[in-house]
């Protein structure tokens, strides 16, 4: 094994790769293998086709908007199709979410890949935050490609852009990367089946919540909504998009209240603050659930 | 006893009531070839993977390379092929291997020649740029033992390295060991092939539910030995003055048969025949195969897994 060119071996660098190198490491390493799968190709191609079913369908819209509708109208018709897209796009942020982190941990140690990495000289908290981080950069990737391509298309084939449209975005996002970070901690103990299929179930507490929350308010049934305002501060995903939902929307649909899109009771900004320290309590119990788990 | 590549005191690991790795204490030095057998079940695996930190040993304490167990630190020189390699097959070798170096801090000077070379002595020179997962069995084996000599370690661990390799494959890993040892690396071999065991161990320890119940060193002069003697006479008192050289004396026919722990015992065995007069007509000593000792240390045991 002696070199056979002029050029010295290569030797163990003084210092092992501290935490932040080695999860930018295996943050590369989950994006290329990601890619190498065509897991970023599917979702980015059926991304764009999302976009461009969605462009063609409001051309014709605003199209027959214009000619026939009084400008408030118009308003009205075009902001509730864009929070339709947004609706759809949320909802396959939440799909994606899961599903690029829901094998990330899980399927390697249950293939032996894992022991591969965790006999590295690196800790096995840079493994678990750069498993994150690769998922994480792709989940951005998607919903990048998502909402901006509606509000973008919002723009250019309505001339419509939905208020407060970057808070929105960024409260979507918020919500895929918590149940993204649900399903890097769940990999550390479940199977990859039995994680996908407990993070769905978290994400359906939060969805009958929500609209237990909403009714309860409509109908002044306080339990109701105490029962909603509770799995939202279990899971706060589906408070996130009501609040989004709530922002993005002309105020003519907040006031009139009578769409789906129209949250009857506000999340308040404390669910925002709720939100991110609930996201990273559970990036923490990722970390030491795998720093403790036996490979 | 600075001059450890490795040592565990003590290990002990719970699966909830069963215990996979009862007291694993052993020591092996540096620049050692050292083998860890036993039978399927007697916790061999869950050893190693004590001692390389991949599971938490419930009690018990040890060093890898002077770094307490489980510190990555520990990690930084050493090689590890798990029994059944498995990686990120969508990658191409190279890549892999490169993704492998950067983990373990090598500099990317010299690198890609380092790659080459591994490469090129495992016998997988010209596939270094297809995927991983177009391997054969064998192949991902062969790249398996390419990532573990990443870096030059200073210690080696290989879990059944040639399992799932043909006769090439087999005579590749024991060149490749016999490389590492004249390279002074520690090698830590965990393998059921005891006919290869013999050819490359320095030292070997059995393995049994979870313990350590034999230590030996596999060298010519401090081995084991079964003789086989003919005597002119025998009786109770000359056997078992001559039991006293060594262990597990029977008579078979005409034969006193007996186990000594290293040849110096022979000619202390004819000097005191010797001097008692008696005849000496047939003195045979044989090195038992590592399978015989193996069978004998182990004994009858259950298949576990």
């Amino acid at each position: 094994m002696s070199p056979s060119s002029g050029e010295p071996p290569p030797r163990v660098a003084a210092r092992v790769p501290g935490v932040l190198r080695a999860a930018l490491t295996i943050g590369h390493l989950t994006f290329t293998d990601a890619r190498r799968k065509r897991l970023l190709a599917a979702a980015l191609i059926l991304g764009v086709a999302f976009v461009a079913v969605f462009a063609i369908g409001l051309h014709f819209i605003a199209r027959d908007a214009r000619a026939r509708m009084a400008p408030t109208q118009q308003g009205f018709t075009l902001g509730f199709v864009v929070m339709a897209a947004l609706y759809a796009a949320n909802f396959l942020i939440v799909m994606t979410s899961v599903l690029v982190a829901v094998d990330t941990l899980a399927g390697e140690i249950g293939s032996g890949v894992a022991e591969a990495l965790c006999t590295k000289p690196i800790p096995r908290a840079a493994v678990a935050l750069g498993k994150w981080l690769g998922c994480w950069t792709l989940l951005l990737l998607y919903s990048l490609v998502l909402c901006g391509g509606v509000l973008l298309v919002a723009r250019l084939v309505g001339r419509y852009t939905p208020p407060h449209a970057v808070l929105g975005v960024t409260l979507l996002l918020l919500e895929g990367t918590i149940l993204l970070t649900l399903a890097l901690a769940g990999g550390t103990r479940l199977s990859t089946v039995a994680n996908g299929v407990s993070v769905f179930g978290l994400f359906g507490l939060a969805f009958i919540g929500g609209w237990l929350e909403q009714i309860g308010t409509l109908t002044g049934n306080a339990t109701a909504r105490y029962i909603g305002i509770s799995a939202s501060l279990l899971v706060p995903s589906e408070a996130l998009w009501q609040l989004a939902a709530h922002h993005m929307q002309p105020p003519i649909m907040r006031d009139i209240n009578l769409t789906p899109f129209s949250p009857a009771s506000v999340p308040s900004p404390a669910m925002v603050a709720w939100a991110v320290g609930y996201l990273l309590l559970v990036l923490a119990a990722a970390v030491r659930l795998f720093e403790r788990r036996d490979l | 006893m600075a001059d450890l590549a490795l040592e565990a005191r003590g290990l002990r690991k719970d699966f909830g009531d069963t215990a996979a790795v009862r007291d694993l204490s052993l020591s092996v030095p540096r620049g050692e070839i050292f083998g860890f057998l036993g039978p399927n079940g007697a916790g061999k695996t869950t050893s190693m993977k004590m001692l390389l930190g991949l599971v938490r040993p419930t009690s018990g304490s040890g060093r890898l390379l002077g770094a307490a167990l489980g510190a990555p630190a520990g990690r930084a020189r050493v090689g590890y092929l798990p029994e059944h390699f498995a990686f990120h097959e969508w990658l191409e070798a190279r890549e892999l291997l490169r993704f492998h170096a950067r983990l373990l801090g090598l500099s990317r000077r010299g690198l890609d020649t380092h790659v080459t070379e591994l490469l090129v002595r495992v016998g997988l020179g010209e596939a270094g740029h297809r995927r991983v997962r177009d391997y054969s069995k064998g192949m991902k084996q062969r790249l398996g033992l390419a990532q573990a000599l990443l870096g030059e370690p200073q210690l080696v661990f290989l879990d059944e390295p040639t399992s799932g390799l043909d006769p090439l494959g087999r005579r590749l890993v024991r060149d490749v060991i016999r490389e590492l040892r004249a390279a002074g690396t520690t090698v830590f071999l965990n393998s059921h092939l005891l006919s290869e065991v013999e050819v490359t161990c320095d030292r070997v320890v059995f393995v049994k539910d979870g313990r350590v119940v034999r230590e030996m060193a596999l060298g010519v002069a401090d081995r084991d030995l079964e003789v086989e003697l003919r005597l002119e006479r025998t009786s109770p008192e000359v056997l078992a003055a001559l039991a006293r050289f060594g262990r597990d004396l029977r008579e078979d026919g005409a034969f006193v048969r007996l186990r000594v722990d290293g040849e110096e015992h022979l000619p202390e065995m004819t000097r005191w025949l010797a001097a008692q007069g008696i005849g000496l007509y047939h003195l045979a000593a044989r090195r038992p195969s590592l399978e015989d000792l193996f069978l004998e240390v182990i004994g009858d045991v259950p298949v576990v897994g």
